[in-house]
């Protein structure tokens, strides 16, 4: 193929680029740093130290469900990649399959089962013992996080183990590894392009996310992703609201700038 | 000879998935020896293999190791190492830390570390190689590296599993001198598993040949070629011609029509028994001279001898001799007391031994059957 088709063939692609990737991240940085009459002011951005609460929450928040959805993922994942090839398939089918039900619908039935009343609570009742308080908690918000966005940690982790050589922890066991000394030595180092995709995947959206907090949350944990909702939906104030983004954006490009560090392997690690 | 054995094997048995894979298998292994576990695919070598480097629990019997029971004692704890079949080496360390890698694990101090791991890229002749990575090393080296790997721990017995199977003929017969070498000089034991029957007479203090989960001969490599203990070894190890005959009396056996004088006995009289006689044993001779004649039917230049096929009353003979004869000669055949092996009927009877079938294509056939054995035993696993 010459250099002309090429060019021809990659731009619609160019195009799509252009109009749905570029041009809105300038409309946003133009937002971001302009006032409501289209003048250019740092204001916006300065003023964003009052969400330092918000910000920390929302990333410590995505560091949990991340660090959770990492712990459950990595023996599943080894699990499903060990098992027979027929089983395979149905066992990630299974782990799919909530993502093909609606996000919002998903959440609205976790507030169900947590709810005071809730599933759960019934049971628990039914059967003599105290109920539990379980909605507006932090923790259901994390919960929600983990049911979310489990499966985006599940498939790579699953697919970098589909790639391990297994003579390769029977090595490690022969030359005298325990179990732990083969996970951390040979089995972690082997699979990290899966865990740094993992990672990224549920990290990303975690952080940004807005309706979890609100309806698992209560209201009572706002999360940066709740205030950018809040100045578009509410405030109408797409400045402050293009600024926050921005501000998002930063801190998860450094974080995955970071952990491509880690992930820093022969492959080049992930692609962010 | 009892004093010294290191592994025991007692009334080993596994079955996978309802398949018996190893059927009530004894045998003893001497500190010190070359052993080979020897066998077509699927006949449980590699399963025994994997029993003594503890990574298959026997459904019954035991493994003993120095006098003690080590059922049930994971890999690690044990004194044996393993060379993988494609090596298994870290992909993620370079050669050095590959070699380091049991080291470490034994908290053993850096220094001590970077002595060891010296001396054995020494042993296996890739000094310098420290801080190359896998993937820019040849199969060769790999191999090579693996031997390092598996030694630098100082096991008690290592294990190879079909360790030269990927390597070009060439490589492969290097490699066979080099790791006896290093037998030698370790003195520690070595169990091989290999199809190769070849590998095995050149390099074994002591064979096992196995098929369908049991040992059908334990013997030195020259016991297991002249003296084999049935039909499928005789067939397995090297060519021969396997024919039926009658055991007249001590020392005398019929077949193909003639009495001819052995060195067997203990045999009841008329009893029926299965002979063999290599193809290189066979002195050819004109019809009247010969014991028994028969037609050259086919003849092979193989470098060193032709391969001839004789057809005598109906049986095939293969010999081999460096005298041509051409297609359709008669030819009579002279054959030595000692160079007949007599061995009692078993279920193998039969089965094997008959040239009839032969043809020049069956070479490449049987290249197909090696490559076709790789691929079953990768799956095995």
């Amino acid at each position: 193929m010459n250099n002309k088709t090429y060019n021809g063939i990659s731009a619609p692609y160019a195009l799509w680029c252009l109009v749905f990737i570029l041009a809105p991240l300038c409309i946003v940085a133009f937002y971001a740093l302009t006032d409501a009459n289209g003048n250019f002011t740092f204001a916006n951005i300065s003023g964003l130290s009052i969400y330092t609460d918000t910000i920390a929450r929302s990333i410590y928040f995505g560091i949990i469900a991340t660090l959770i959805c990492l712990v459950i993922a990595y023996p599943l994942a080894y699990f499903i990649s060990k098992s027979k090839a027929s089983s395979q398939k149905i066992l990630i089918m299974l782990v799919m399959v909530p993502m093909w039900m609606n996000f919002l619908l998903r959440t609205y039935a976790i507030m169900v089962l947590f709810e005071d009343s809730g599933i759960i609570n019934t049971i628990l009742t039914s059967i003599g013992l105290h109920p539990i308080h379980m909605i507006n908690t932090s923790g259901a918000v994390i919960f929600g996080m983990v049911y979310d966005y489990l499966p985006f940690m599940v498939i790579p982790l699953y697919t970098a183990m589909t790639k391990l050589d297994y003579k390769l922890i029977e090595a490690a066991r022969d030359l005298g590894a325990t179990g732990f000394q083969t996970l951390k030595d040979v089995m972690i180092p082997l699979t990290r392009s899966g865990i740094v995709s993992g990672v990224t995947m549920v990290f990303v959206p975690s952080v940004s996310t807005f309706y979890i907090s609100q309806k698992l949350g209560g209201g009572k944990y706002t999360l940066i992703g709740d205030v950018i909702e809040m100045q578009f939906q509410t405030a109408y104030n797409y400045n402050l609201g293009a600024a926050i983004s921005l501000l998002l954006m930063v801190f998860i490009l450094i974080c995955l700038a970071v952990m491509n560090r880690f992930g820093d392997t022969d492959e080049g690690g992930v692609v962010a | 000879m009892e004093k010294n054995v290191i592994i025991e094997l007692k009334n080993i048995s596994v079955a996978f998935d309802g398949e018996p894979v190893l059927k009530d298998l004894n045998l003893k292994i001497r500190d010190g020896e070359f052993v080979t576990l020897l066998g077509p695919s699927g006949c449980g070598k590699t399963t025994t293999l994997r029993i003594i480097a503890g990574f298959q629990e026997p459904d019954a019997g035991e493994v003993i190791f120095e006098d003690k029971c080590i059922n049930g004692v994971p890999a690690h704890e044990r004194q044996v190492n393993t060379i993988f079949q494609r090596y298994a080496l870290f992909p993620h360390l370079n050669v050095y830390d590959n070699v380091a890698f049991g080291l470490r694990l034994r908290k053993m101090p850096e220094r001590d570390i970077k002595q060891k791991v010296e001396e054995m890229l020494e042993l296996v002749d890739l000094k310098g190689f420290n801080r190359r990575s896998i993937d820019s090393l040849s199969g060769g080296q790999q191999q090579r590296i693996a031997i390092a790997r598996a030694l630098a721990v100082d096991p008690r017995v290592l294990l190879l599993d079909e360790p030269l199977g990927a390597l070009d003929l060439k490589l492969r017969k290097d490699m066979q001198v080099e790791l006896k070498k290093i037998q030698k000089r370790l003195g520690i034991t070595f169990i091989y598993v290999t199809h190769d029957q070849e590998e095995a007479l050149s390099m074994s203090d002591t064979i096992v040949v196995m098929d369908k989960g049991e040992i059908q001969h334990i013997g030195s490599p020259t016991d297991i070629y002249n003296e084999p203990a049935n039909a499928f070894v005789a067939d397995f190890i090297g060519e021969s011609n396997i024919l039926d005959g009658v055991m007249k009396k001590d020392f005398a056996i019929e077949f193909s029509g003639h009495v001819f004088k052995c060195v067997d006995k203990g045999f009841s009289e008329d009893e029926l028994v299965d002979v063999v006689i290599r193809p290189e044993d066979v002195d050819i001779t004109t019809p009247e001279k010969g014991m028994i004649s028969g037609v050259v039917t086919n003849v092979t230049f193989k470098g060193v001898h032709y391969e001839i096929i004789v057809d005598i009353g109906g049986f095939k003979w293969m010999i081999q001799t460096t005298d041509y004869s051409a297609v359709g000669d008669k030819i009579g055949l002279l054959i030595k007391p000692d160079e007949i092996h007599v061995m009692k009927k078993s279920k193998y009877s039969g089965r094997y031994g008959d040239y009839s079938s032969f043809s020049d294509e069956m070479d490449h056939i049987s290249d197909v059957d090696e490559i076709l054995v790789d691929v079953e035993e990768t799956e095995d696993e």
